[in-house]
């Protein structure tokens, strides 16, 4: 993995009203003098307020919040693979490549995505949509291959039905694919016939 | 005490004792990168494994504490091969570019790879490339060597309190990074070099100068703040190439600031190394016996009160003794070593030094400061300062300007009046001085030298009377002095004698008004020359600096890395600087100037070698003759009384980087001054 350049340059960040309660309820779950605890929420607050990433602003901003050194946030938001130090597209495709996945056909959902909106991993399409990203373990190993699109986890995928949802989000539709029937079962659930 | 065995030795330790600290008392070596006596635990490197019985898998010794029964190896052939592997996994990323890195020579990774690490790598792999981080003027980086032990990170976030470094990215990816480009915002900064056992981080100013084992080491004491730091001072051929801290549990336990380890370079310019006459304005090199010649006329049949001497803020205390028994010969009163105006009440020692000592500060439970910033006027006082709110339980109170101490305070007042305010307890912290165990008040020398300092100084012993400051075993009265040469001056009495002698502010009013002729600068620099009259200056000193620039009469003499001579620190612990390097040029030792002097007018003084002036000064001064010992002062009620102004107290240097001559020569404290002052000001 490349080491990601910390983003410079972007307009001063605050939080907004709403998401300023959020963040008071959620330094309140903390004790007394623990506020630092609350470094990765409010860094993911701040994230979701910032159109999918953490300026350096965000940074200092989030840190400034809690009372904490600066470079403490900034080595909290460089850890997680979760945070983006770059701006992102408006939908953050993140694909599992870890071995379950891999076996079950990732390779052709990664092929079939890049042919499709035209870019590599790491890109962000033109239209500023879709960033394409490889990820590890997504935890959703049951449903072999999967891909996390934002906060929402879309299973069981073939290269056909992802292009679909692709397509979908593209018309700023928010597609349910609850695949059924893959390999005799339904979701997650065990074969019909069997009790586990 | 704990009972184990370590190789076969049974060992006693304290209890919480690690491993490592049980072997390091006993002399058994145990290699280690992250680990540092003075920083937090992090246990990263995994260098200092050891083989504890009865636990399945090694341990780290830094981070296992000591436990009865014990039995630990640390010298067996699994212990040997987990080192050559860690050893290995170390080295994986590390370059090969030992022959061009200025630790080379002097490097925990090559000196452990050489005695615990395999001689050669199996490694295939390419190695990573780090981008080299901008830390300022004084520390260089190359990001590659880092091995990630993050000592950096521990040093900045504990003792300098500025956390301004991180481990930046995970694994791997891993980076030490600051959380902006730019100089690193502390005065302690210069540790970084030290602490950082790989060339990752080494020093800008002395970048490819010199190899380690070319340097002749000389332990002395540091001039440049009142703390007497402890360093190592190290040469080649007659050339001060840099200066390193010595471990003094007492006074700066391993660190110094950056002043004293990067202004030795101001010792190589601006440097007076013949004498000088002015002739026509201008000042022209002559020769010893013509400028001798020249001062023994001025002096001839001169009245002795309108002769005055200035002691400047490096003198020694050799050099002072010196000047004090020539002024004597000459029967002149008139001598200060107090060149910032200061006129407080020096009747009592305990009045004018740190009593509580600077390891004393851990034993308080409340400290107040007036009109002191220690950050800048006594860095190592301050890391103290933040070493003891790191233990907990102290509140520490501010009055002056309120400044970034690198710890929290109550900020208790501005001005001189809040002392009134806290003796008649109208302010809250004067109850906490009250209920306190060990109360400590700090005041500072610059705002002991204002117009009102007599009054505050007085007014600051009323409350250490009122408070009982001064305990059994405790005495928490402190006057935090910034010169280096202070104490030893009025430890020596150069003040003015008997009732007509005049005080600094007293002889620069005569030379302006004319009614003194002759005024002798010793040293003598921070002091405005504008207002001095037709008065002949002679200055002798080692820097052509404001003294000298006014003088009519320059002797050089030698700097401090080129003498023998007695310091008193803040505390009024005597300590002896060595001479590391020869004077420059023509130079004379100060008291031989003043010896030959004496002799061009006639006089003699009752010493002929340094060896006869040091037994004379110690026979003066009898606690000059027990170094490293801090006299314990008798309480006494001291102070002259005054009114205090309500003017805000201003606490600080002008400029930390900027505070006297040697330091105004040097261009790193120059490009200091252009970089990181204008930046650390505002910080603090």
């Amino acid at each position: 993995m490349m080491a990601m350049a910390l983003s410079t340059g972007q307009p001063v960040f605050s939080f907004q009203p709403e998401a300023q309660e959020q963040a008071r309820a959620i330094v309140a779950r903390y004790p007394e003098g623990r506020q630092a605890s609350a470094l990765a929420p409010l860094l993911d607050l701040a994230q979701r307020q910032n159109k999918g990433f953490l300026s350096r602003d965000a940074i200092f901003y989030v840190a400034d919040f809690l009372d904490v050194p600066a470079i403490r946030a900034f080595e909290v938001a460089s850890f997680y693979s979760m945070f983006n130090l770059e701006p992102v597209g408006l939908y953050l495709i993140q694909i599992c490549r870890t071995t379950p996945c891999w076996l079950a056909g990732s390779d052709d959902l990664k092929k079939a995505i890049e042919e499709h909106l035209g870019l590599k991993v790491g890109q962000t399409s033109e239209d500023k949509l879709f960033t394409l990203r490889e990820v590890e373990c997504l935890g959703a190993c049951v449903n072999a291959p999967a891909v996390q699109i934002n906060d929402d986890y879309y299973e069981a995928l073939t290269p056909e039905t992802l292009i679909a949802i692709l397509k979908a989000l593209a018309r700023g539709e928010k597609p349910v694919y609850a695949p059924c029937n893959v390999a005799g079962r339904c979701s997650c659930a065990c074969k019909k016939e069997k009790t586990c | 005490m704990i009972k184990l065995t370590i190789d076969a030795r049974e060992i006693e330790v304290e209890e919480g004792t690690s491993i490592l600290q049980a072997c390091t008392q006993n002399d058994i070596e145990i290699p280690r990168f992250c680990y540092h006596e003075k920083l937090s635990i992090a246990g990263s490197c995994r260098m200092c494994l050891v083989e504890v019985e009865k636990m399945p898998k090694l341990v780290i010794s830094c981070a296992m504490p000591c436990a009865a029964g014990m039995v630990v190896h640390t010298q067996n052939d699994r212990i040997k091969r987990a080192r050559a592997e860690v050893m290995a996994m170390l080295l994986l990323n590390h370059p090969l570019d030992c022959p061009v890195c200025d630790r080379g020579g002097a490097c925990d990774l090559q000196d452990l790879a050489f005695a615990y690490g395999w001689d050669r790598s199996c490694s295939k792999e390419e190695r990573r490339q780090v981008c080299d981080k901008e830390l300022g003027p004084l520390i260089k980086t190359v990001m590659t060597r880092c091995i990630h032990c993050t000592r950096c990170l521990r040093f900045m976030d504990e003792i300098a309190g500025v956390p301004s470094l991180g481990g930046l990215y995970r694994g791997e990816d891993l980076e030490i990074t600051p959380v902006s480009e730019g100089p690193i915002l502390s005065e302690l900064a210069g540790n970084l070099i030290e602490i950082c056992p790989v060339g990752a981080l080494t020093a800008k100013p002395d970048a490819f100068a010199f190899r380690p084992w070319e340097l002749e080491k000389t332990d002395s004491i540091d001039v440049m703040d009142a703390v007497g730091s402890n360093i190592r001072i190290d040469t080649r051929g007659n050339k001060v190439m840099r200066i390193v801290p010595r471990l003094h549990e007492g006074i700066n336990e391993t660190w110094i600031n950056d002043k004293t380890r990067f202004a030795c370079d101001g010792l190589n310019y601006q440097r007076l190394d013949r004498p000088y006459l002015r002739r026509e304005g201008r000042l022209e090199a002559v020769s010893w016996d013509d400028a001798l010649e020249v001062i023994a006329k001025k002096l001839h049949n001169l009245p002795p009160e309108r002769l005055g001497a200035i002691a400047g803020d490096l003198a020694d205390c050799e050099s002072m003794f010196a000047m004090k028994a020539f002024l004597k010969a000459l029967d002149t009163p008139n001598m200060d070593c107090r060149q910032d105006g200061a006129l407080y009440d020096i009747s009592a020692r305990a009045g004018y030094v740190m009593n509580s000592r600077i390891s004393g500060i851990e034993q308080a439970d409340v400290i107040l400061l007036v009109g002191t910033n220690p950050r800048f006027e006594a860095s190592l006082v301050n890391a103290r300062l933040r070493k003891r709110f790191l233990q907990g339980g102290v509140k520490i109170g501010l009055i002056g300007s309120p400044c970034n101490l690198t710890y929290p305070y109550e900020h208790v007042g501005y001005s001189a009046v809040t002392v009134r305010d806290l003796l008649e307890e109208k302010h809250p912290f004067a109850d906490l001085l009250k209920g306190a165990r060990r109360p400590m008040l700090i005041l500072g020398a610059a705002a002991a030298a204002r117009a009102d300092g007599p009054a505050l100084h007085t007014a600051c012993c009323e409350l250490a009377e009122r408070f009982n400051l001064a305990r059994d075993g405790f005495n928490g009265f402190n006057v935090l002095q910034s010169a280096a040469s202070r104490v030893g001056g009025l430890d020596l009495g150069f003040v003015p004698q008997g009732k007509y002698g005049l005080a600094c502010a007293g002889m620069r009013a005569a030379a302006q008004t004319g009614r003194l002729d002759v005024l002798y600068l010793l040293g003598a620099d921070e002091m405005d020359m504008k207002y001095l009259g037709k008065a002949f200056v002679i200055y002798q000193g080692h820097h052509g600096d404001l003294g000298a620039q006014r003088a009519d009469v320059v002797l050089p003499t030698p700097a401090y890395t080129e003498k023998d001579g007695h310091y008193v620190n803040t505390e009024g612990r005597p300590q002896r600087a060595r001479r590391a390097v020869m004077p420059l040029g023509q130079a004379q030792e100060d008291w031989a100037v003043l010896v030959m002097l004496a002799q061009a007018c006639g006089k003699s003084l009752p010493f002929e070698n340094a060896d006869q002036l040091r037994k004379a000064m110690i026979k003066a001064a009898p606690h000059l003759g027990a170094l490293d010992e801090v006299p314990v002062n008798m309480w006494q009620r001291f102070g002259t009384g005054g009114s205090l102004s309500l003017q805000k107290m201003q606490n600080g240097p002008a400029n930390f980087y900027m505070t006297d001559s040697i330091c105004r020569a040097s261009p790193t404290m120059a490009q200091c001054t252009r970089e990181v002052w204008p930046l650390l000001q505002g910080e603090g």
